[in-house]
């Protein structure tokens, strides 16, 4: 009996084959996933752009020179001077697209968090909820996804005047039913499983069940359609800008650029280009990131 | 079936009710609507007449009331610019919207279903690549950028296409695709998920087991499950391709729904506004309603449900 | 004897994970005669319902199963291409799966699903494809047949969904059958229907059946030959009446004192349990995979283990000639 209990014990051979931790492979889903990365990257140094323009941008964004107007970026045969070239008041192209990091970053992350707040509230509420409240935020949604965005934002921001305050709040006020969508099926999932029912059963305070049980098992969700709605608002901002009722001049917005850049597009064309492939390197970023966030948390690739 | 759809339309209407509301309240949103009418310039005695003659002075459900009861015979009110009333001037432009949102929805689905398809048959092959490049570009593409490079391109370095106008049908071929490229992304990549899901579901496995061919397997057994989803998705794509219109004719000058929404936004016109923020809003919970309708009809467990 | 309808040499299944190589299945063999059934039995994720999928070309596209024999009806399965292999599915070799909820594509009448398995293989007209379906529904004892084929999947129940899919494995009277845990998604009073209706059916048309399952109580009720899989190898095999009332591996020897057994099993005794759990399968295993529960092991265990064949129809694998622990073996 005795040799026995020595040969039960696990055999090191068989030992060795054990996997990563669940923290080891998630980290390897991070750093392996190239699109997550990539967005994280690009969107760190806008990020920092955006923080640092003072320091980095060569001119004043506002100042106009009626002496150098329109000239070429450096790689059509501009100067160092102006590295991207000028634009039809003269003001540096490159310093403007280093302050419009700032407006655009600026509305999309307040944007996004003051509709996160309002769809995640809404959603969680009626998927924790259900029945009436369910009812009500579900109509709510229906309301809201039956008005076309660009045209009331648009509106709303024309009969208040634009400015970047209004055009944030506007945004933020129009763009929270992905959250609530998401939120509330993520809050149906979670409401259904074992360990809710647990902290019911132990007595646990509505409050308190949402907070600690609710939250943190969709808070990944959240992160990931927080990302999207970012990307959404700046896209938002940038076309409001450009149909010259969103951002006003002369602040540096990067869809202010593009509509300002329209008038001489038929010979300087890059007035148009460089502004808007800055919104887009931008934007695909956010998106990448979103995007990695969802695969690398999403469920069925935990094995 | 009965009964989900009175149910859909119940909500369709309460829906409806709740959208005109709010597009009629946006007229007092910057106060005293009268001032904004008469201008800047004019006396209080001037202002108080408008008050007056528009019914401004009237408690605002009254004028809601007489608003909708008017809205639900035809009469959305008289444009302040144009001095026409608002429902004709629509019906006049919508023509334009309508064609631009149907070919713009027809280029999206024509390209993103095989697109999806294709990527799901064949998962990280060269074509899911490609597929997934042109969603992941599409959603981080601004709109009005991309018919800007499409002009410069095709107009003005080539000056293969007209840069703006409505006269001939190659007018419509650069705004097709920008509108159209902006629906893309989403129904690309719901197609793909679905077919990803669908071809690995176990009854795909029992059509293998019965020695289905690969193309019914495909074709048959997966696509018909994996294009439900797809139809809402399309319709819901579809109405806020009406709304987001508006940027696109802006940008190639089509004379539109959109460019007139563009126009009296600019102009101050706001009965045109709230009209059309009606209209757009109208055509959104129809092309859902049907969609839903028509969703619950493909789908067997719905339909006999 | 005849040359067997199946025959399976040194089957090898891996799959390509993240980690590395799962070797799901590791080099089994097994004969299947016409009319016979082979229980293949053993726990989840032992490579069970691998090994059917590989017999009827059904893995998923990057998994590639190895073998140096795998022969139906003379026909090798490792060098068919998709086309040979599509003309023996379903017509020749048909399959029903565990899950009968999920098994039928909602998007189409029972109908409809019953007679495209005819269709496909059978040069016949879609009246007679109609009623054969009928003729297949009342045998595998659904009642109103006719009505029933314009109904959707979603309106039956569990246990009239398998009954479906077992009908629509018999539409073209396959020479094989193989059924991966028909009964295990149903509700327990008819699992029994379900299985000895799919017996008596296979007994009726002479199929040849491989069925597999965890229940040890089925498989001493209607298997003819019995193999025990662990973990991805077949550790025991032989015809049921040797396995059950000899059996030689520890494992084997294990999962039989799971089970109550009249005559053997004390009123109110506490009935057996193996400790411990599979181990990982990623990146090779040497020795025999059952080592680390097994309460006979010792160091030998690590190394190949041999086949042995102490009699006609019955083979194991153990480092102990009789599956049990002697003064010799233990080092």
């Amino acid at each position: 009996m005795s040799d026995l209990t020595t040969t039960m014990k696990p055999d090191p051979m068989l030992e060795a084959i054990v996997g990563p931790t669940p923290g080891q492979m998630l980290r390897k889903r991070i750093f392996g996933h190239q699109g997550l990365m990539i967005g994280v990257v690009v969107l760190a140094i806008l990020v920092l752009v955006a923080i640092f323009a003072p320091l980095l941008a060569p001119h004043d964004p506002y100042a106009q020179s009626l002496m150098a107007r329109m000239k070429p970026p450096v790689f059509l045969g501009g100067t160092w001077e102006y590295p991207l070239g000028t634009d039809h008041l003269g003001r540096d192209y490159l310093s403007r697209l280093i302050y419009g990091a700032r407006v655009s970053l600026l509305i999309g992350a307040v944007a996004a968090t003051i509709s996160g707040v309002i769809g995640t509230a809404m959603g969680v509420a009626a998927g924790y909820f259900g029945g009436k409240v369910d009812a009500v935020v579900t109509y709510l949604i229906n309301v809201r996804l039956a008005m076309p965005v660009v045209l009331v934002a648009l509106a709303v921001v024309a009969i208040l005047g634009g400015s970047l305050q209004v055009v944030i709040v506007v945004l933020g006020l129009l763009l929270w039913d992905r959250f609530a969508v998401v939120m509330r099926s993520s809050t149906l999932q979670v409401r259904g499983r074992e360990y809710v029912a647990a902290a019911k059963a132990v007595g646990c305070s509505t409050p308190r069940i949402l907070m600690s049980e609710i939250m943190p098992n969709i808070a990944n969700n959240l992160i990931v359609v927080m990302t999207l709605e970012m990307a959404h608002a700046i896209l938002l901002e940038a076309a409001l800008s450009f149909l010259g009722l969103g951002v006003q001049p002369p602040t540096p917005s990067w869809g202010l650029m593009v509509s300002e850049g329209k008038n001489m597009m038929l010979f300087e064309p890059w007035m148009v280009l460089i502004p808007g492939a800055v919104l887009f390197v931008l934007v695909l970023a956010i998106n990448l990131m979103g995007d990695g966030l969802r695969d690398v948390t999403a469920p069925e690739n935990r094995s | 079936m009965l009964n989900f759809i009175l149910k859909r339309l119940g909500l369709a209407i309460l829906v409806a009710f709740t959208v005109s509301l709010i597009s009629f309240s946006l007229m007092f949103l910057s106060g005293d609507p009268a001032a904004a009418l008469a201008g800047e310039t004019a006396s209080d005695q001037d202002v108080e007449a408008i008050r007056i003659l528009y019914g401004f002075d009237r408690p605002m459900m009254v004028q809601y009331w007489e608003w909708l009861s008017n809205a639900l015979m035809g009469d959305l009110g008289e444009s302040y610019y144009f001095k026409l009333p608002v429902s004709s001037l629509i019906a006049d432009r919508l023509q334009i919207t309508m064609l631009l949102g149907l070919c713009g929805i027809s280029f999206a689905l024509l390209t993103a279903v095989p697109l999806g398809v294709a990527a799901a048959i064949r998962p990280n092959s060269i074509i899911d690549r490609v597929a997934l490049f042109l969603s992941v570009a599409g959603q981080a593409m601004p709109s009005f950028w991309f018919g800007l490079i499409l002009i410069v391109v095709f107009s003005i370095q080539l000056g293969w296409l007209p840069p703006s106008g409505t006269a001939t049908w190659r007018h419509f071929i650069m705004p097709t695709i920008v509108l159209g490229y902006y629906a893309m992304p989403a129904i690309m990549r719901l197609t793909r998920a679905g077919m990803l899901e669908v071809l690995s579901s176990e009854y795909i496995r029992t059509a293998r087991a019965k020695g289905a061919s690969e193309f019914t397997v495909l074709f048959k057994h997966a696509l018909r499950n994996a294009i439900i989803p797809v139809v809402s998705l399309a319709a819901v794509q579809m109405g806020f391709m009406l709304g987001g219109s508006i940027v696109v004719e802006s940008i190639f000058a089509l004379h539109g729904a959109g460019y007139l929404a563009w126009e009296s936004i600019a102009r101050n016109d706001l009965p045109t506004v709230q009209a059309l923020i009606l209209v757009f809003s109208l055509f959104y919970i129809i092309f859902t309603f049907l969609s839903d309708v028509l969703n619950a009809w493909l789908d067997p467990r719905m339909r006999t449900g | 004897m005849s040359t067997p309808l199946l025959s399976v040499k040194d089957l090898t299944i891996d799959i390509p994970v993240g980690g590395g190589t799962l070797n799901a299945v590791r080099g089994i063999d097994f004969d299947l005669n016409r009319g016979e059934t082979l229980c293949i039995v053993g726990e989840s994720g032992s490579g069970k319902s691998l090994t059917s999928l590989a017999l009827m070309g059904l893995l998923g596209g990057k998994i590639k199963p190895t073998a140096t024999q795998m022969e139906f009806d003379g026909i090798d399965l490792t060098k068919a291409n998709n086309r040979t292999m599509r003309t023996l599915r379903g017509d020749r070799m048909a399959m029903i799966f565990q899950e009968p909820m999920t098994s039928l594509n909602p998007a189409f009448t029972i109908g409809n699903q019953l007679m495209e398995a005819l269709l496909l293989h059978r040069n016949v007209g879609k009246e007679a494809a109609r009623a054969r379906a009928i003729e297949l529904l009342e045998k595998v004892g659904i009642t109103a047949a006719a009505s029933r084929l314009s109904q959707y999947p979603h309106q039956l129940s569990g246990g009239l969904r398998q009954r479906v899919m077992i009908a629509m494995a018999l539409m073209c009277e396959p020479e094989l059958i193989i059924a991966d845990e028909p009964t295990t998604a149903l509700d327990v009073t008819i699992q029994a229907q379900i299985l000895r209706l799919l017996v008596d059916l296979g007994r009726e048309m002479n199929m040849a059946m491989i069925l597999i399952t965890h229940d040890l109580g089925v498989v001493a009720r209607v298997a003819d030959k019995v193999a025990v899989m662990y973990a991805g190898e077949l550790v025991e095999t032989g015809s049921a009446k040797e396995v059950f009332n000899a059996p030689m591996h520890p494992y084997t020897r294990g999962l039989l004192r799971c089970i109550p057994q009249p005559g053997k099993t004390e009123r109110g005794a506490r009935l057996g349990t193996i400790p411990g759990i599979v181990p990982n399968l990623v990146g090779g295993i040497t020795g025999c995979p059952f080592r680390t529960r097994c309460d006979q092991a010792v160091e030998a265990c690590r190394t190949d283990i041999p086949h042995r064949n102490p009699v006609e129809n019955h083979r194991f694998r153990c480092v102990h000639e009789t599956g049990h622990r002697t003064a010799e073996t233990t080092v």
